[in-house]
């Protein structure tokens, strides 16, 4: 095996320039030469060659990063090992997934909490993931996730891998401008997009701009819970644009958030009407506004009780935001997609996607204007504009359809664009321009990708301390990149390595997505997580993270008859049976069914599944779920572990019989 | 009475002589203690390890054997065992390991009292601590021997696995398991404590047996 290995790691000799070393191991007697052999046989180049030493992780081995993607209509969170691009797992945060038992015996009433109106909700368009922070650097606990749909916050524990929470916002209907942390995760913030009147109540378009609201929603996360605590959350209302990406400030702009919008024409559409649609309504004006909040301000005026109650939730109305300077706004490239804050926090970077510039605001300098009261007017809601010269930098043009910037270790930042399919590189300046060897706020190189690039994420590139190294394209079409699989094509995540300065960076892996379209991703060292690798003690509730004292344990297993007509069943789950294996009900019984694996193997995983009754769980080692449902249609139903446990796996079943009434 | 003790008890050696053969005299006394103090540190060390190695656990599942206490992966092993109908381990030498640490309490007091004892009536109290390593290992075996061969006929693989009898110290294999037994630390000890003890009682026969000689010489020429 390690022979093996260290062949591989003469590739990158071999890419040098083809130098024939005959580097021989001396157990497989394999060489450079077989290597060559392999490359002629199937067509690579010596670029090949290199991208695959680097990409490569041999079994056994781990990979050094892990990118946390939102996935899109799957409404789950993908984890993709860095750099061989391996989809390690998903998460089921919004969408039942029966592999996790999501929505089908585990989760149900985190899913419930969630469902807006009380209507079942059974999917989420999650867009933008965030990793709570320590210091504005990823600290590895949990990660956040928003609901593009119906606006709404999910908290995932990195211990196990599990959703905790879902939040619905009772303000709004959807949310772009989520999740993104304050740099201790204080808040998990989460900007509404398409204005909609308070609570989503019915107002004809007519009436836009006095009853549609637009708002940001400031989550408090209480870190020892691992829950987003409602009672110390609020929002802020906003005019009616449509918010959307947004970043917290950090270091120099510590106690700051920044949010871009669209739609400041407020433009109603109409098409049917002939009047001009939203898309040209809403993209008028050559500019757009980008917000400045102060959110450790507005924190003290929530708590001092300045908010009113709206839809029982307490929101600072403009008027006080305006009264107390929590919000100003600047101008910015219309069609904004990403506000990015620099690693110092002393710079804003926003690209608009009809302006071939990225735009570099300086935080010194919207300090300043504020203070000095800079400001070139005030929008049609009173809000203060931060004269646009005052408060900039720079402007550097990078491209077409700029989205999206991250940033490296060495002054290099980097911004996707759309409609060139590329990945600029540019320098930054200030005390960031000693860094690289090109002059400051300079394009350096652009790397196409395939195709049409969203966001991208460079290792931490969005942390005050950014890793350089890899970054990912997250492509929105991959056309002719992989084997056409019918007309729906998977996304095309595109590995590329930054590791080195100038006009090289090429693209080394292409993963292919076919199971959702991941929006941000955030890409982490793996070393800063430590996940459980089976629950630490048997009859753990995932839920509530403690041991469930009601938990089933061996020995005790039993149906229970109550004497309010319920049935408790206990059992348990080992290698390979459930015990017990008969459960005999009554048509109409109310069940509480208990399941507890008394594994504690890595990996010693069981399912549970029923039919008819649509259960399925998984219990994984030490794991106690419990199951609810109404027995109500009779038969005789074989239940059985549904994941392939052990070589006796077929056999490990039950029987639930439910006599007819 | 006095003279039955004192007869148990063996010829004192007055300490003049003493100092002036504090080699030989010094020895036996010396060794006991070293004895005692390897069995009293070996009741804190492992007295025996299982390893099962098996593709599907790299890192192996270990079971150690203290001599009041069986740790490690037994509950896992357990429940693999439960396939081929053996009884949980922890049923195993469960007076053992209750008496394990009172016994070895009283060797210690027993080679202490040796130590006091200047006739061949020390052997008596020496002997059972040197063999005790073997006796250690005997019962082991019993007790593999009689877990492996009463399987439980009902087990689901009973068709497939013939009772067996596993290694107490070596390489066995059952199923895709390779099983590696080893003796740990204190059992090791111990081992060392009988090779010690042997030697103390070849030193204390070359130091008291003349002298017992000499008393009898004496009382028979008094009588």
């Amino acid at each position: 095996m390690k022979a093996g290995f260290r062949s591989v790691r003469h590739l990158s000799a071999l890419g040098a320039g083809l130098a024939i070393s005959c580097v021989t191991s001396p157990i497989f007697a394999q060489s450079i030469r077989d290597v060559e052999s392999v490359a002629k046989e199937r067509g690579l180049t010596t670029a090949d060659l290199i991208a695959a030493a680097k990409t490569y992780v041999p079994s056994g081995e781990k990979d050094e990063y892990l990118m946390f993607a939102s996935g899109g209509h799957a409404g789950q969170i993908f984890v993709v090992g860095l750099p061989s691009m391996r989809l390690l797992r998903s998460i089921a945060v919004f969408t039942p997934e029966p592999w996790q038992g999501w929505g089908y015996g585990v989760g149900n009433k985190i899913l419930e909490e969630g469902f807006p109106e009380g209507k079942a909700n059974l999917w989420g368009d999650t867009h933008h993931p965030a990793l709570s922070e320590t210091n504005g650097d990823y600290d590895g606990q949990f990660v956040f996730i928003n609901d593009k749909i119906n606006a709404r916050v999910a908290v995932v524990d990195l211990r196990d891998w599990e959703t905790k929470q879902i939040v619905k916002n009772p303000l709004t209907l959807s949310d772009h401008g989520g999740t993104f942390v304050t740099p201790n995760t204080e808040y998990i913030i989460e900007g509404g997009q398409y204005s909609v009147p308070w609570g989503s109540e019915y107002a004809p378009i007519s009436e836009y701009k006095e009853k549609y609201k637009g708002s940001v929603t400031l989550w408090k996360f209480d870190r020892k819970r691992g829950r987003i605590d409602r009672d110390q959350s609020f929002a802020i209302e906003l005019p009616p644009y449509w918010q959307d990406l947004s970043d917290a400030g950090k270091l120099a702009s510590d106690g700051y958030f920044f949010m871009n919008s669209l739609n400041t024409e407020l433009a109603t559409g109409g098409i049917q009407d002939k009047k001009p649609p939203f898309e040209a309504g809403a993209s008028r004006n050559a500019t757009d506004f980008l917000h400045i909040i102060d959110w450790k301000k507005a924190e003290q005026v929530f708590k001092a009780g300045n908010v009113e109650q709206i839809e029982g939730f307490p929101v600072i109305t403009l008027e006080t935001a305006l009264a107390e300077g929590l919000l100003h706004v600047t101008p910015e490239p219309r069609s904004p997609h990403g506000v990015d804050v620099a690693p110092k926090g002393d710079f804003i970077v926003v690209s608009g996607k009809l302006d071939p510039h990225v735009t570099i605001y300086s935080m010194e300098k919207i300090k300043n204007a504020i203070a000095d009261k800079t400001f070139s007017g005030t929008d049609e809601f009173g809000v203060p504009i931060l004269d646009f010269d005052s408060v900039v930098e720079a402007r550097i043009e990078v491209g077409l359809g700029p989205l999206h910037t991250q940033f490296a270790p060495d002054g290099y930042a980097y911004t996707s664009l759309y409609l060139d399919s590329a990945v600029a590189r540019w320098t930054m300046g200030g005390s960031y321009g000693s860094g690289t060897p090109e002059p400051d706020w300079t394009l350096v190189h652009k790397t196409p990708v395939h195709y049409n690039v969203g966001h991208i994420a460079a290792a931490e590139g969005d942390t005050v301390s950014p890793d350089g190294k890899y970054l990912v394209a997250l492509n929105k079409w991959s056309v002719d990149r992989f084997f056409p699989t019918g007309p729906l094509l998977p996304q095309n995540l595109q590995l590329v390595d930054i590791s080195e300065q100038g006009t090289r960076a090429p693209v080394i892996y292409d993963m292919a997505m076919g199971v959702g379209e991941p929006h941000y991703a955030q890409i982490v060292k793996a070393d800063k997580l430590e996940p459980w690798t089976t629950y630490p003690e048997v009859g753990w509730d995932p839920h509530e993270q403690n041991i469930n004292p009601m938990a089933p344990k061996p020995k005790m297993e039993r149906v229970q008859r109550n004497e309010d007509g319920t049935v408790d069943i206990f059992m348990t789950a080992i290698r390979s049976h459930f015990n017990p294996e008969h459960i005999y009900l009554k048509q109409g019984d109310v069940v509480r069914w208990h399941i507890t694996n008394t594994e504690r193997a890595v990996d010693a995983t069981h399912g549970f599944a029923v039919p008819v009754y649509n259960i399925t769980a998984s219990l994984e080692p030490g794991e106690s779920v419990t199951i609810e449902f109404v027995a109500d249609t009779a038969g005789t139903f074989p239940f059985y572990c549904s994941e392939f446990c052990s070589a006796l796996h077929l056999e490990m079943m039950g029987y639930l019989m439910v006599e007819p009434e | 009475m006095t003279a039955l003790i004192d007869r148990f008890f063996g010829p004192r050696v007055n300490p003049l002589e003493a100092s002036r053969h504090s080699l030989r005299y010094g020895t036996p006394g010396f060794l006991l203690l070293v004895a005692r103090v390897l069995l009293l540190v070996s009741l804190f060390l492992p007295y025996w390890h299982m390893e099962l190695q098996a593709p599907q656990y790299p890192d192996g599942l270990h079971m150690t054997a203290y001599l009041n206490a069986l740790t490690g992966d037994v509950a896992e092993i357990d429940g693999l065992n439960h396939y081929i109908g053996m009884r949980s381990l922890y049923e195993a030498a469960e007076i053992e390991r209750t008496v394990g640490v009172f016994v070895m309490i009283a060797f210690v007091v027993m080679l202490e009292l040796a130590a006091y004892i200047h006739t061949r009536w020390a052997v008596l109290l020496v002997v059972p601590v040197v063999f005790f390593p073997i006796v250690f290992l005997l019962d082991l075996h019993l007790w593999m021997r009689h877990f492996g061969l009463n399987l439980d006929p009902e087990a689901p693989l009973s068709n497939a696995v013939k009772p067996f009898v596993p290694t107490a110290i070596g390489k066995g294999g059952i199923g895709q398991f390779v099983t590696i037994a080893t003796p740990g630390t204190g059992l090791i000890l111990a081992s060392i404590a009988s090779f010690v003890l042997v030697l103390a009682l070849l030193f204390h026969r070359r130091a008291y047996l003349p002298l017992v000689k000499q008393n009898k010489a004496l009382r028979t020429s008094t009588t």
